[in-house]
């Protein structure tokens, strides 16, 4: 089934830390500007916020690149976000999606970054090439009953 | 945002209230300045008071977990006080009351109700 495209947004920045606010600041009134409901917008602000930190914490880790963020609405109400950096890249995505795991310990990561993007979304893929980067991306419904 | 801590001598509590959005830009800042209080003070409670954040992720769980770590070197308890509804579930996600107790206080209550509009 083909699905029409609704609205689109794409935004690119560095990887610094004051863009995580940046990122949850587009991304909710992109979607309050659709219609989303409040609890289906907060929760991806929430999961888009745990991406783009990983993304700025891990991906380019000690380096500075380019994140991007996008965000699709579809007519069938499906909310699609993709965040991507061209960073260092995931050896293991498995162990890197299991709670609790961190690299970061020392900085007080709790490593629920992924169980936090997994429950607040409908559905979740990582694509990662180490030395390439990391690609996330995150399906979820505009209303809560989809 | 930097939060305000208050200590009470008498029942060696240790409040800091915080604010605004906890992510991983200011949880750094909000780190140093509860653990600059703890060290001064030592506190045999410290109460991490929610009542005035409006966003936070999991750094704000990694926060809370961090502290609790702290005062429990000392033999110190941390408890969490007033969060709101959806960050109370990112806690719950977290199993954040396993190690803290979550609470509510009147002197949340009031000032929530205060600034309600009277119809």
């Amino acid at each position: 089934m083909k699905r029409e495209v609704k609205n689109k947004m794409k935004l690119s920045f560095i990887s610094r830390s004051e863009n995580e606010g940046l990122s949850r600041i587009a991304v909710s009134a992109f979607l309050s500007s659709a219609g989303a409901d409040a609890g289906v917008i907060a929760q991806l602000k929430t999961a888009v916020s745990e991406g783009v930190t990983n993304a700025i914490v891990h991906g380019y880790r000690g380096i500075t690149g380019i994140v991007t963020l996008e965000c699709t609405i579809y007519e069938n109400g499906l909310i699609r976000t993709v965040i991507r950096d061209k960073g260092t890249g995931i050896e293991d995505i498995e162990k890197a999606m299991e709670p609790l795991y961190t690299t970061a310990p020392e900085e007080e990561r709790a490593g629920l970054g992924f169980a936090i993007m997994k429950s607040f979304c409908d559905r979740i893929r990582v694509r990662s090439v180490p030395g390439k980067g990391t690609t996330v991306t995150l399906d979820k419904y505009i209303a809560e009953n989809g | 945002m930097i939060p305000i801590t208050e200590y009470d001598s008498e029942r060696k509590i240790l409040t800091a209230l915080l604010q605004g959005e906890i992510d991983h830009h200011c949880a750094g800042e909000i780190r140093r300045c509860i653990d600059i209080a703890i060290d001064k003070y030592s506190p045999e409670l410290l109460a991490l008071d929610f009542s005035g954040v409006t966003f936070m992720d999991s750094s704000g769980i990694g926060l809370v977990m961090g502290r609790y770590k702290l005062m429990k070197e000392t033999g110190g308890e941390t408890i969490v006080l007033n969060p709101r509804d959806d960050i109370r579930k990112l806690m719950e996600l977290a199993s954040l009351g396993r190690l803290t107790k979550i609470a509510y206080t009147a002197h949340s209550a009031a000032k929530a109700s205060s600034g309600r509009k009277v119809p």
